[in-house]
Parts: structure tokens; C-alpha cells; sequence
């Protein structure tokens, strides 16, 4: 799939905003200024971005705790973010949520999620009511995805939203993304069908596609197809699988013994998504290395600025406790 | 006004709101009935008969007849209320709730918290629920105790059937998730209903059921009828006692307990559910916070014992406050010097 120089700079800069947002994160909670649990989603970038890119406002997207990737290729303020986990007044979630209840229901974002496997049911509510809301005038259903990890695809929860999905033919879209870690466990040991997340899929009689989630443009031209076949009234839902890399630990302060000797480097050095999607398109000349190095001080520059805003803005004041328990009461 | 059995006031009611806002959906194991079969859709029409005729009426799309899994169906509650449409879900029996916990107290409940307010979860959770039917221990319970102590969900649990469709209107009309706790013993009880088709009881305003000057009792769901038959016998005696019922235990109307129980200075509570950390004894503590010296009896609280649900109609018996079990309550506190 040839994409045109405006959607592959588009691409690169959402992937490099996300890499740099978490690696920034990775060095500031060694400070200790940021409080509570973060997991980052470096290495995975490629998935995120690939799948938003396709999306609209009206199409929705339920995340994980590791949800910083699918927050900001959602498009969610960078700032409103960073705040948040800031733990500020003014970010996202008022400093309600942190960093792993990130939402913008505005824009089709449903909140990343704290508990692992819970998201597919509430993706499957909101692809029903895509379905009530019927096609729009191309004939097209909005769509609802449940980002999945290969630790959710062992959640009961994940399995009765399938099924749901299947005998209600809505129009979800399960996208399991396989780091091949659960927590601290690998997928070796705890997914049962030999590693492989899309035969559970099948299983529910759901069309399955599988590709490699390092690479941009195999997400990409996947998601085309499995959105194409979702989008088509009747047709019911589908599962892809991504097979793909988590560069830190499960959460920050993991120390990762379970990692083999270089395997990081080895992973950094062969299955990084943003070097691979440099060598493809400037090997093909669609990019330039300058065109690439802008956008990567952009981001840097934007971090930075999310970074020093999130320093100074307002901190919730203790009444703020009692905001937002209900509309009335 | 109508005469109507409870689960009818229910049906027309859930019925009257799919018409009025489309938003409105109803999902959950078997409200069609029959799908999949040779019996075909609506061969049950919902086994607590409030759904049916609604597949006829709305169609697939509106009225989802799930697979038996509480999960699914809770997560896609919370997930169709997200997305801007206004859920009514059956939980076929409310002890069922083991299985869809997080769904809603993890999820449902707390999403507009978590999101900073950006988010309108208009979710309704009907859950039929208590004992009473020898359905044994995993059929029967009350559980209020769960759900009340959850911030971000309000609580109904009907007496009458004018509440059922009152409060049933409020939630479905209501932007913040509600479950609703549906007593199944009360299902068949007939009562004048309004006609009125926007008839609401607003949440957190008790109804005054009886009223005297001796003792306050504070009663919920099926108990406020067992509190009322006691309230009448102990009137043959010349003992006269307010019937408050809840109406909804959050918001909880602290106002109607503490003035009743300034006039009265004795309350008995009434609660289905097992003694520890419940209804019973939150009630206790806010009227030992808030009206101490107004008291002059000790408080009596007429609850389950701590047990689970015994099936035996003889144990189940036990099991259960009663009318006469109130009626002690009130004379023991009155004995009180």
C-alpha cells in the first residue's frame, strides 16, 4: 500500500510522539515526581498508530493499563495527558484517572483500563451501538475496538465479549497485541493454543487476519482490510493479531529478570517499529532522513513542553475529591 | 390509575420508554426467550415476563437477548452508555452479580470519576433479587449491602408497584448508572399504578408507608410489606409506628430517618440482607451520629442471620425477617427503660 508523503509523515510523527512520550516517562519516574503505576508502551507503536490512523471520532477504541500509545493515536491532547499523569487539575481526567485511566469520549477513546481483560465487553456495548446506529451514507458501520494483550486473550471476560460479538454480529474488532509477555510471564507458557492469540478468535467463528506489529505498513494494509470487512453491515466482528515488542518492563520498577541475556538490545536493534518504518521509506525514497530528523526534534520539543507544563500546572485542592461521583446526587 | 402486578408496571414501563427514546435498549440472558429454537423468538418473552412482546415491538437491534454471560452483558451495558445509548440490563438473578462485579463496580461506577466527569454512563442494571422461593443460596440473596456501598451508583429497590414504575421512569431517565433491585416475591403483588406516562420518583426521598408516634421502622423492598402487616398488628394495641420506606438506599433519605426518629426516639431497621456491614447498620450509625440524644431505647435491627440462604422452606423461614420478628423488635424497644 503506497500511502502519500502527508499521511506517512503523519504516520512517523505519531509513532515518534508516542516513543518519545514514554521514553520520557521511563527517565522522569526515576525521579520519583510522577506517583502510582505506569506501563509503558514503547516498541509497540507501530500497532497503535497503524490501527488509529484508519479511524474516525465516531469510531471508538477501548484501551489497556498499558494505554499511552492508543490515547495519543486516538488523538488525545499530548499536554491533557501528561498533566494527567502529572496528576494535575488541568490534565485529561483532572488527576482522577492517572495514567491508567486516560479517556477523551469525545474522541471515541473509552479509557485506557486498570483491570487486565476488561475492556472487550465494554468495546463489544459500544460496537452494538454502532450497529443500532446503522450505516452511515457510504453505507459503512462505525466501528469499536477492544485493544487486547496476550495476558487479557486468558480473560474470561475477553472470551464472553467474542462470543457476544459473534451472535450479536456487531461490529467490534478484537486486536490483540502479542508482546509476548503477560506481567512477568511469557506467552509460551500461558496463552494454550502454542503462543497463537487469533485460532481463540477463530474459534467464535470470527474471521481472523495475523501480521507483523513491528512493521507499519503491515498493520496498516491489515487494519484496511479487517476495517473493510467490519465496516460492511452483517458481516459481524473480526480479530487480528499482532505479533509484537514491549521494550520495558511490565510496569516502571520491573526489573526484568525474566529477559534473556541482550534480548533488549537484540529487540532494539531488529524489531524496533520507528527504525524499520525509517529504512523503509527512506530505502524508497518517499522520506528523507532530514524530513525524519525534523519531525523527531518536533517531538522531543513537544515532550519537552508537555513535560515543563505538567511541572507548573495547577495541583487538585483536597474538596476535589468529592467532584464527579455523579452527575446528581 | 391502573391496577397492575408489579412485573407489569416494569414491562409497561421499560416498554413506555423504548417508545419515547430510541436510546433506549433493553439486553440480557433470554428477554427475547427462545431465539435459536424451534420455539423461535419471544417462545418465553423473558423469564420474569418484563420483556415480553419488546422483540415483536423494537426488533434485534433494540432488544438483545444475550448468551449467559453476566460479563459480556454488564461490560456492553457500560460500553452502550459510553456511547451515548441508554441501557436497561437484566441481570436474571442479582446474585448473578458474583460473576459481572468488576463490569460495574470497577467499571460502570467509576468511569465518570476516573474520566474527570467527561463521560455519561446512563446505565440501568435491573437485578430481581431476595429470597422467599426455596431457590437456596445462590438465588436469593439481597444484595443492597454490595451495591450501596459502591460511589457513582444509586440504588432502587421498589415496594409497590407505583415505585416499581416510578423509580423504574427516574433511572431510565436518570445520566448516572443505577441498579435496580427488583424483589422477585414481589413480582405478582398488584397495586394502582398513575397512568401519567412521565410518572418519575426522584431518588433519595423516602415514603412515609405508615405513621405514628411510638417507633420508627425503617424497612426496604419486600421488607417495608413485612414492616406495614407489623406496623397494623401493633396498632391493635394502641402502639403506633412510622413505616419509612427507603425507596432508594443511595441516595439514602437521612432527613425522613432522623425526623421520625426525633419524634419517636425508637427505631427498628428492617433489612433482608445479612447483619455485617449492610443497610442495617449504616443506618444504625448515622442515627447514633446524627440523633443520639433523641434516642431512648437501644436500636433493634431485624435482618438475616450471618448465613447464607438455606433452601428448606422450614430453614428458609427462619432465615427471613418477618412480620412478627418486627412486631418483637418494636414491642422490645418500647420495653426498653
Amino acid at each position: 500500500m503506497q500511502l502519500n508523503r502527508e499521511a506517512l509523515t503523519r504516520a512517523y510523527r505519531q509513532m515518534k510522539l508516542i516513543r518519545e512520550f514514554e521514553e520520557r516517562l521511563h527517565e522522569e519516574i526515576q525521579t520519583g515526581e510522577i506517583a502510582g503505576f505506569t506501563h509503558l508502551y514503547c516498541g509497540q507503536e507501530a500497532v497503535a498508530v497503524g490501527v488509529c490512523e484508519h479511524l474516525t471520532p465516531r469510531d471508538k477504541i477501548v484501551s489497556t493499563h498499558r494505554g499511552h500509545g492508543h490515547c495519543l493515536a486516538k488523538g488525545c491532547d499530548v499536554n491533557g495527558m501528561m498533566k494527567e499523569i502529572w496528576g494535575s487539575q488541568d490534565g485529561l481526567c483532572n488527576g482522577k484517572g492517572g495514567s491508567m485511566h486516560i479517556a477523551d469520549i469525545d474522541k471515541g477513546m473509552l479509557g485506557a483500563n486498570g483491570i487486565v481483560g476488561a475492556g472487550a465487553p465494554i468495546a463489544v456495548g459500544a460496537a452494538l451501538s454502532n450497529k443500532i446506529d446503522g450505516p452511515d451514507d457510504d453505507g459503512k458501520l462505525a466501528i469499536s475496538i477492544a485493544f487486547s494483550g496476550d495476558g487479557a486473550c486468558n480473560q474470561g471476560t475477553t472470551f464472553e465479549a467474542m462470543n457476544l460479538a459473534a451472535v450479536t454480529k456487531a461490529p467490534a474488532i478484537f486486536v490483540f497485541e502479542n508482546n509476548h509477555y503477560s506481567e512477568h510471564t511469557g506467552d509460551a507458557y500461558a496463552v494454550g493454543t502454542s503462543k497463537d492469540i487469533a485460532s481463540r478468535a477463530e474459534a467464535f467463528g470470527m474471521k481472523v487476519w495475523r501480521a507483523d506489529g513491528t512493521d507499519f505498513f503491515a498493520v496498516y494494509d491489515c487494519m484496511r482490510e479487517v476495517l473493510d470487512y467490519v465496516r460492511t453491515p452483517g458481516n459481524g466482528p473480526a480479530a487480528v493479531e499482532f505479533d509484537t515488542e514491549r521494550f520495558f518492563g511490565h510496569f516502571e520498577g520491573d526489573p526484568q529478570r525474566y529477559r534473556g541475556e541482550g534480548e533488549l538490545d537484540r529487540l532494539r536493534a531488529t524489531r524496533d517499529c520507528i527504525k524499520k518504518f525509517r529504512e523503509s521509506v527512506t530505502g524508497a525514497k518517499l522520506l528523507s532522513d532530514e524530513d525524519l530528523d525534523k519531525i523527531d526534534a518536533e517531538a522531543l520539543d513537544a515532550i519537552e513542553t508537555a513535560v515543563q507544563e505538567s511541572r507548573k500546572a495547577p495541583r487538585p485542592q483536597p474538596e476535589n475529591v468529592l467532584d464527579n461521583v455523579y452527575i446528581s446526587y | 390509575m391502573a391496577k397492575l402486578m408489579y412485573r407489569d408496571a416494569i414491562r409497561n414501563t421499560i416498554f413506555q420508554e423504548m417508545q419515547r427514546d430510541e436510546r433506549v435498549v433493553v439486553l440480557g440472558e433470554d428477554v427475547v426467550g427462545g431465539m435459536g429454537t424451534a420455539g423461535g423468538p419471544e417462545a418465553i418473552g423473558g423469564i420474569w415476563s418484563t420483556s415480553t412482546g419488546f422483540y415483536d415491538a423494537f426488533g434485534p437491534e433494540r432488544v438483545i437477548d444475550t448468551p449467559i454471560s453476566e460479563s459480556a452483558i454488564m461490560g456492553a451495558a457500560g460500553g452502550l452508555a459510553l456511547a451515548g445509548k441508554r441501557p436497561v440490563a437484566e441481570i436474571m438473578f442479582a446474585d448473578f452479580i458474583g460473576v459481572c462485579m468488576d463490569q460495574l463496580w470497577n467499571q460502570i461506577a467509576k468511569f465518570r470519576y476516573m474520566f474527570g466527569g467527561k463521560s455519561v454512563c446512563p446505565a440501568v442494571i435491573r437485578m430481581p433479587c431476595g429470597a422467599g422461593y426455596n431457590a437456596a443460596a445462590q438465588h436469593s440473596q439481597m444484595i443492597s449491602q454490595f451495591v450501596t456501598n459502591m460511589p457513582g451508583i444509586k440504588v432502587a429497590m421498589p415496594a409497590t408497584p407505583a415505585d416499581a414504575c416510578g423509580l423504574l421512569r427516574q433511572a431510565i431517565r436518570d445520566d448516572d448508572p443505577v441498579v435496580f433491585l427488583e424483589h422477585k416475591f414481589l413480582y405478582a403483588m398488584s397495586g394502582e399504578v398513575p397512568d401519567d406516562p412521565d410518572f418519575c420518583v426522584p431518588f433519595g426521598h423516602a415514603r412515609l408507608a405508615r405513621a405514628g408516634e411510638d417507633v420508627t421502622i425503617v424497612a426496604s423492598g419486600m421488607m417495608v410489606g413485612y414492616a406495614e402487616t407489623a406496623a397494623d398488628d401493633l396498632a391493635q394495641d394502641g402502639i403506633g409506628c412510622d413505616v419509612i420506606d427507603l425507596r432508594t438506599t443511595s441516595p439514602l433519605d437521612e432527613e425522613a430517618i432522623l425526623d421520625s426518629v426525633e419524634v419517636t426516639g425508637r427505631l427498628v431497621i428492617v433489612d433482608e440482607a445479612p447483619p455485617r456491614c449492610s443497610l442495617a447498620t449504616d443506618i444504625s450509625a448515622l442515627v447514633a451520629n446524627k440523633a443520639f440524644a433523641s434516642l431512648k431505647a437501644p436500636i433493634e435491627m431485624v435482618t438475616a442471620p450471618h448465613t447464607p440462604v438455606p433452601f428448606a422452606r422450614e430453614l428458609e423461614g427462619a432465615y427471613l425477617p418477618s412480620p412478627v420478628k418486627v412486631a418483637a423488635a418494636v414491642r422490645k424497644t418500647l420495653e426498653y427503660r
